[in-house]
């Protein structure tokens, strides 16, 4: 797995010549249809990584990215917003589906096989790796990257995003702004 | 003669048992509530102890097992480790929060749902255990400050 430097805000990432953050995946969403990204493409999308087992950091930045398509309005309609799980053993499409639902109407979730999952990470520059935790359910946690990925109708990556940095008003408005930079 | 006078202050200032939970506060206690039966429970609040004192264990009825995680980020990426104890300097607030430091409740009794309370014990080296009911917010809460607005 590739580990990448933070993204950086208004799309450095993808002009200082660092490695290409690109939405491309072939999974499974949580209604149990094979998706590629061109089921999403144009429109914006959000995309998270993360784990249904996970207690803390991934139901917090889910409510928090249900708060900024609440935030958006009508707007939330021209964006996908994506939980990737990066533990497919586990997060079956039925765990998704009961799990996404329970945030908020819009949000897809997406599994798929160990490979499967790996290639999307890698075409987002996403870092994960499972750490082995006795205590824990099935004896381990998956760590996992953060960051709420903001990309374009095409695909391409232009901002990253962490929960506790702004409330979900500044989110919403600086998708905004994207959209508008964007010319839309 | 000076003993004499600070064992008489002592004892006029509050019975023993008061003392005990002077010495540590419990501030805002809650926990989220779990969407899927078999997923770990997290429970959040913060502590604040006139004297340097310890957090060593946590348990609880409505879970098997309750763990002090903390969480650590390198290069953006968040990993979940496992504290044997939660330091409590003295006079200091020590807040657990979404995010960060958390209690993780392992092998829930049943899903924790919205509304709904649980007993949590907190064993500290110096005071002993305080047990206080902690309330169960919604999936999407923030804490309860939030929750009221
Ligand atoms: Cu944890």
């Amino acid at each position: 797995m590739t580990r990448t430097p933070a993204p950086q805000e208004s799309g450095q990432a993808t002009r200082t010549g660092e490695a290409v953050i690109r939405s491309e995946f072939t999974l499974t969403d949580h209604t149990g249809k094979r998706v590629t990204e061109a089921a999403f493409l144009g429109r914006w999308q959000l995309a998270f990584f993360g784990f249904t087992h996970c207690p803390d950091v991934c139901p917090t930045t889910l409510a928090y990215m249900a708060r900024v398509l609440d935030m958006l309005g009508d707007t939330a309609e021209r964006v996908a917003a994506l939980f990737i799980t990066v533990d497919p053993g586990r997060d079956t499409p039925e765990a998704l589906a009961e799990y996404v639902s329970a945030f908020h109407p819009g949000l897809v979730g997406l599994t798929g096989s160990e490979a499967d999952i790996a290639a999307a990470a890698n075409a987002f520059r996403v870092f994960y790796e499972r750490m082995e935790q006795d205590s824990a359910p099935d004896g381990y946690v998956m760590a996992h990257s953060g960051y709420i990925y903001l990309m374009t109708p095409d695909g391409q990556f232009e901002t990253g995003f962490r929960e506790g940095d702004q409330p979900p008003e500044e989110m919403a408005r600086k998708i905004r702004d994207a959209m508008e930079r964007y010319g839309e | 003669m000076r003993t004499a006078l600070l064992i008489a202050a002592v004892l006029a200032m509050s019975p023993l048992a008061a003392m005990a939970e002077d010495a540590v506060r419990i501030i805002d206690p809650w926990a989220r509530a779990t969407i899927l039966v078999s997923r770990p429970g997290v429970a959040y609040l913060t502590m604040e102890s006139a004297r340097d004192d310890q957090l060593l264990a946590v348990e609880s009825p409505a879970a098997d097992r309750v763990m002090i995680h903390a969480i650590e980020n390198s290069d953006d990426v968040s990993r979940m480790v496992n504290l044997d104890a939660l330091d409590l300097p003295a006079g200091e607030r020590v807040a657990l929060a979404p995010g960060g430091t958390h209690l993780m409740l392992m092998g829930l009794k049943k899903r924790l749902t919205e509304g709904g309370r649980f007993p949590l014990t907190l064993q500290f080296e110096r005071v002993g255990a305080i047990t206080v009911s902690v309330p169960v917010l919604g999936v999407g809460a923030g804490g309860p400050a939030e929750d009221t607005q």
